[in-house]
């Protein structure tokens, strides 16, 4: 008798439980339409708003898209990144051979070319035209050469001149010489403008709160008679803030909206110049987009910021409304 | 139920609206607060809805003391209460039907239910036609008339009115009153602020007088001045 009474109540309990979400849930879709309503009543100040938004946004993602691209272009560079490796005279060719293996097999070396000394001296007749020069040597100057491509972790200098060091002590290499130093130095540019797009990105980021932040704490200035009435009759805290959260949800969404446009239309403006441009160096290369992960990493971003910068100006400036 | 015991109320500012006030206030009664301006009317109303707390003393509010109404309580409490003003205080932005459904939607009731309850309440104080008309397109007895159902249209307990008749002119002020009396009628505690002694004794209902904070009259005292 009382354990049925229980499950009664349990399932009474439920069903309110239940009920109090479905409102929740209703309350949320309602101020959720409403904001965009309320967003739309004002078209010509929301958009201009909204394109302010739009474009703090589209800066830091549009370096970021730029940094992509050039990431990809070096990315292949990291094949040139290679050590010369001059053997001893003595070395024949077929001990050249088999050093070059050897190397293959070293962890750090991804793969090795040998270039043979009579390769190297028949190229250099042809291309040199000190061919006559040569002819007068009874001996082939060139020694046997091999190049070694490291394999790349990060391009970090202090492992490379490790291996230099390692190569070096050994007894079939008379020297080695590793000239890629532009390409490391472009890796530390390329850093350095990483952490800057960062910075910026904080900033703009910023900004973007204290915009919505700024625009919420008008838009609850101007309907402070609403909200005292609204307070009045009963109406608690988080019906009174909804409106204005989703109305900072609003400004994200098109905010993030109207970055990604920026960004894919300015995508299609050099698309074709540097598709051209890539031609010329033999290159395939085309720009890269934001892609799906991307363009819903900028709306996310957008939506968190919305929601942020409103949150923030809702927390300050709510409480101090009170009816009368 | 409304009790004052020992209410002393003193703003920040130094002011004293309320001194050792004692009143009881039976369910379903009406009764009117007089008093010149500054007498504390206004006091006595904020505090019955916790718009502000007593300084000192203690109110009962349908059995509940409003010391220990929390503050994330009062909206809930407040549901109970019905208010009217001087000066409206609709949403010029809104129609006359968003104006009145607003306690509703406060409360959460359902889309149907609301414009059932609004109409209702519209059609009570004869403004059913105006229904879809904005604050702005309306007389000021309209418009008081907007503010009226609007703070019946959820069946509060109580009605609070602040000077309500302050902008109307005497017949209009008298419709306002008998307005009022019908929703008496139907069970409702109705707490009126005004200074218009002459229709107010025409009503015929208990009348109680403010000065300067202290209760000038006992209950159920007619005023003589
Ligand atoms: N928010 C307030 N802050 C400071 N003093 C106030 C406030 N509200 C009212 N008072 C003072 O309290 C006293 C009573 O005011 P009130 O209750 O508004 O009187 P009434 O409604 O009878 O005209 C007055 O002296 C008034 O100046
Ligand atoms: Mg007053």
């Amino acid at each position: 008798m009382s354990a049925e009474k229980k499950t009664n109540n349990r399932a009474k309990k439920k069903r309110e439980l239940k009920g109090l979400f479905n409102m929740w849930l209703l309350n949320n879709a309602q101020a959720c339409i409403y904001s965009l309503g309320q967003y739309m009543r004002q078209p010509v100040n929301n958009l201009l708003m909204t394109a302010v938004i739009g474009i703090s946004l589209a800066l830091p993602a549009s370096f970021y898209v730029l940094l992509d691209n050039v990431r990809s272009v070096s990315a292949g560079w990291d094949g040139s990144l290679q050590i010369t490796l001059f053997l001893q005279n003595d070395i024949s060719d077929l001990d050249a051979l088999s050093f070059a293996k050897q190397l293959d097999a070293d962890p750090r070396i991804e793969s090795t070319n040998l270039i043979n000394r009579d390769d190297a001296l028949a190229e250099y007749r042809s291309l040199s035209g000190f061919a006559d020069a040569l002819d007068a040597l009874d001996e082939n100057p060139f020694p046997n050469v091999i190049i070694a491509h490291p394999k790349i972790t990060d391009g970090s200098q202090p492992e490379i001149d490790l291996l230099i060091v390692d190569l070096e002590a050994m007894p079939e290499i008379d020297n080695a010489q590793y000239d890629s130093q532009w390409i490391q130095r472009l890796f530390h540019l390329l850093d350095i403008i990483n952490r800057v797009v960062i910075i910026l990105s904080a900033m703009l980021a910023t900004a973007v709160l204290l915009i919505v932040g700024n625009t919420i704490r008008l838009a609850i200035h101007n309907r402070r008679s609403e909200i005292e009435i609204s307070k009045l009759f009963g109406g608690t805290d988080a019906f009174i803030q909804r409106p204005f959260l989703y109305s900072g949800f609003w400004y994200g969404v098109f905010g993030g909206l109207i970055a990604w446009l920026l960004i894919t239309i300015a995508l299609q403006i050099l698309d074709k110049p540097v598709r051209e441009l890539a031609n010329l160096y033999g290159s395939q290369f085309k720009l890269s987009g934001l892609g799906f992960k991307n363009s819903s990493i900028l709306l996310l971003i957008g939506v968190f910021l919305g929601l942020g910068g409103s949150w923030v100006s809702v927390k300050r400036h709510m409480r101090a409304i009170e009816p009368l | 139920m409304i009790r004052f015991t020992n209410v002393y109320m003193t703003y920040p500012g130094g002011s004293e609206a309320l001194k050792n006030l004692n009143l009881h206030i039976d369910s379903g009664e009406m009764i009117y607060i007089t008093g010149r301006s500054g007498a504390g009317k206004s006091t006595l109303l904020k505090l019955i809805a916790l718009i502000d707390r007593a300084t000192r003393g203690q109110i009962i509010v349908n059995g509940q003391n409003l010391e220990r109404v929390r503050h994330n309580r009062i909206p809930y409490f407040r549901r109970q209460i019905g208010f009217i003003f001087q000066d409206h205080r609709l949403l010029y932005d809104r129609t006359v039907f968003d104006n009145v459904s607003l306690p509703l939607v406060i409360a959460g009731y359902r889309h149907k239910e609301i414009r059932k309850r609004a109409q209702a309440a519209l059609d009570k104080v004869g403004l059913l036609n105006k229904i879809n008309n904005y604050p702005m397109a309306l007389s000021s007895g309209e418009q008081q008339r907007v503010g009226v159902a609007r703070a019946v249209v959820h069946r509060p307990i109580y009605l609070l009115a602040d000077e309500p008749t302050g902008n109307l002119d005497p017949a209009l002020s008298w419709e306002t009153m008998k307005l009022f009396e019908q929703f008496n009628q139907v069970g409702v505690t109705v707490l009126i602020a005004s200074h218009d002694l002459d229709m107010i004794k025409r009503m015929k209902k208990r009348i109680i007088t403010l000065k300067k904070g202290r209760l000038l009259t006992h209950a159920g005292t007619p005023i003589k001045e």
